[in-house]
């Protein structure tokens, strides 16, 4: 048996140690990539504790894998949650949270902030699902009381709402998600657990596309989901009731601060199959090891590029909360210490059909921004987001989401800072020959 | 100069126990101690429900290697071991005692668990008696209040980690065979 920990290891420790200890078999100093569909049991005895939930441990890789599981545990120990459940994607992720929780009649209360993928989840899909999902401004707290009925089971929201950088006010909307009884699911991709930790504002389930940040390196689509060990589900009964797939069994009163993602796991994930890669987990291991020391640069270079654009002729606005003229600068202080991740919008001088075109000579002038849809590479990224990501939004979804003709979104990357302002700077002036 | 240890937080505990009753109740050491030393475990008020959380515990400790000593007035075998209608009448020497009885009940189980000599009381995951657990103390048990013996014994056998939880702990050793 390892040593209990008399000390509370820091961040950047637990980066690199939490969720592996050297197995007692091969000693592997790094985490091994288990790539295996199954494990074999000891014996049936076993085996029927194993399929009874009876017993931990390995079954099946669309259950849990041991690459998975240290990755999991090491995204959990950094958000301070109870555990964490990794899926194929932050899509995914959102998924399995949000199923394990909702039936057919629920309703869901959500920021309008939000990626446009996570809208047409909520709107299109849940739809079949006959969940209905009502969008709020994120900052009118009228609204979200407003919107919330005897039929609403979670609020939801983005710690840096995509694509306009709104920050999240967590510690007030954790204190109505209670006075509700409800559970606050955050996505803190754009923040990663270095930069925000929303379970310490009193969010219940935190949502990640470890494809961003995490990962890092834009090499592999996965996401995570945790817990935070907190919420009283009893009185949720798709999470609480007895579960009519293992012979009546009550995840929360069975595993108590375990229950939700236990529930999650054998129920949610095993039906779904929307399991991450034991070599996806690897690769993401390797991202979380740096995270802390990638954060850093990445907000300082996105606050250089943020104070660039604000002084440039070409562009007309900046939405970053690391600017003191940003309307969350406040909110961003408090929750991010400053330092409000390493995604910013801006708007181009123009309006309407000239702002489309010139995004798009900007876009072609720019040599180190790849045009591509994906944030948190350690690259420097752009996209035109009312072209791409956002298009499948009607006209009124993409004002809800804040999102006009002449936006550019950038992910800032880990370049030479100067280098970054050049093309920018470069770029912005062929747009306007 | 790094974040400073104070960035983690302490997760596992979801405990009603102040700081103060934690060091008492919830000491590290202590319950490796018993994990590692126990061979017999008396479960107080094991069901015959297969589905309720003492027979999860009972079962799971059962099979990582600790005898089940099932305590019940119902009588007949559960876990393929024999019951006992109360501590008193369990002829072997038991190590272990864990109730899974309405925490009002636990104070005369802690008595008698010092009556029978057994070295560790444990009061489960949100069963707080704070008289059963000084009872117990002062007739000189090992006492564990607020936690859960399988969750423990998982966080450092390893088997807990596989179900993607945070078992708090780091080390860079490589585990024992």
């Amino acid at each position: 048996m390892p040593d209990a920990n008399a000390r509370r290891f820091g961040f950047e420790t637990r980066m690199l140690h939490a969720g592996h200890i050297p197995d007692a078999e091969v000693g592997a100093r790094a985490v091994p990539i288990h790539q295996t569909t199954s494990f074999v049991f000891d014996s049936p005895e076993q085996a029927a504790l194993l399929f009874e939930l009876k017993e931990y441990g390995n079954i099946y890789t669309r259950i849990g894998n041991p690459t998975t599981a240290a990755f999991e545990e090491r995204v959990a120990s950094l958000e301070g949650a109870t555990g964490a459940l990794a899926t194929a994607s932050g899509m995914a992720a959102q998924l399995v949270a949000l199923m394990t929780m909702l039936q057919p009649g629920d309703e869901i209360v959500s920021s309008s902030h939000l990626y446009g993928g996570t809208v047409t989840q909520f709107v299109h899909t849940f739809r079949k699902l006959s969940v209905v999902a009502r969008f709020v401004d994120p900052h009118d707290f009228d609204a979200w009381e407003a919107a919330i009925t005897p039929r609403t089971r979670l609020l939801y929201g983005e710690t840096v709402g995509n694509p306009r950088g709104s920050i999240l006010d967590l510690e007030r909307l954790a204190a109505l998600a209670s006075s509700h009884r409800l559970p606050l699911v955050v996505d803190n991709t754009f923040a990663t657990p270095w930069l925000c930790r929303p379970i310490e504002w009193g969010a219940t389930v935190v949502v990640h596309s470890a494809t961003k940040f995490l990962g890092g390196h834009g090499t592999s689509i996965g996401g995570v989901l945790c817990e935070s060990g907190r919420f009283d589900w009893s009185h949720m009964p798709t999470v609480a009731a007895p579960s009519g797939s293992y012979h009546g069994l009550k995840f929360p009163e069975t595993f108590g601060h375990y229950g939700f993602l236990m529930k999650a796991r054998a129920e949610t994930l095993r039906d779904t199959g929307a399991t991450l890669s034991p070599f996806n987990a690897f690769l993401l291991l390797q991202g979380l090891e740096t995270l802390s020391i990638r954060m850093e640069r990445h907000v300082a270079n996105a606050q250089g590029v943020a104070v660039f654009l604000a002084a440039h002729p070409q562009v007309a606005w900046v939405a970053y909360a690391g600017l003191p003229d940003h309307p969350d600068h406040a909110l961003a202080q408090k929750y991010l210490g400053g330092r409000p991740g390493a995604v910013l919008s801006f708007g181009l001088a123009a309006t309407g059909d000239a702002a489309r075109e010139r995004g798009r000579e900007f876009i072609r002038g720019l040599q180190v921004f790849s045009h591509l849809a994906n944030v948190g590479d350690a690259r420097s990224l752009v996209i035109h987001p009312a072209s791409t990501t956002h298009q499948q939004l009607s006209e009124a979804e993409l004002q809800a989401a804040g999102v006009g003709p002449e936006l550019i979104r950038l992910s800032v990357g880990l370049e030479t800072l100067e280098d970054l302002l050049w093309d920018l700077d470069q770029a912005l002036r062929a747009t306007s020959r | 100069m790094g974040s400073g240890s104070g960035t983690a937080c302490d997760i596992t505990l979801n405990t009603s126990l102040s700081d103060d009753e934690r060091a008492r109740w919830q000491d590290p050491g202590t319950i490796r101690r018993i994990l590692r030393d126990t061979r017999t475990v008396a479960v107080v008020g094991l069901s015959t429900d297969p589905q309720k959380a003492s027979t999860f515990v009972a079962a799971y400790l059962q099979y990582e290697g600790y005898r089940i000593i099932p305590v019940t007035p119902k009588g007949g075998i559960l876990l393929g071991e024999r019951t006992w209608p109360d501590l008193a009448s369990v002829p072997d020497p038991i190590d272990l005692v864990v109730p899974f009885r309405p925490a009002h009940d636990c104070t005369e189980i802690a008595r008698q668990a010092v009556a029978v000599r057994a070295k560790a009381f444990w009061l489960q995951l949100r069963l707080l008696n704070r008289e059963a657990a000084e009872v117990a103390s002062a007739g000189g048990l090992d006492v564990v209040m607020d936690k859960c013996v399988k969750m423990e014994h998982g966080r450092f056998q390893g088997g807990l980690h596989f179900a993607g939880m945070n078992t708090e702990l780091v080390s860079a050793r490589r585990r024992g065979r």
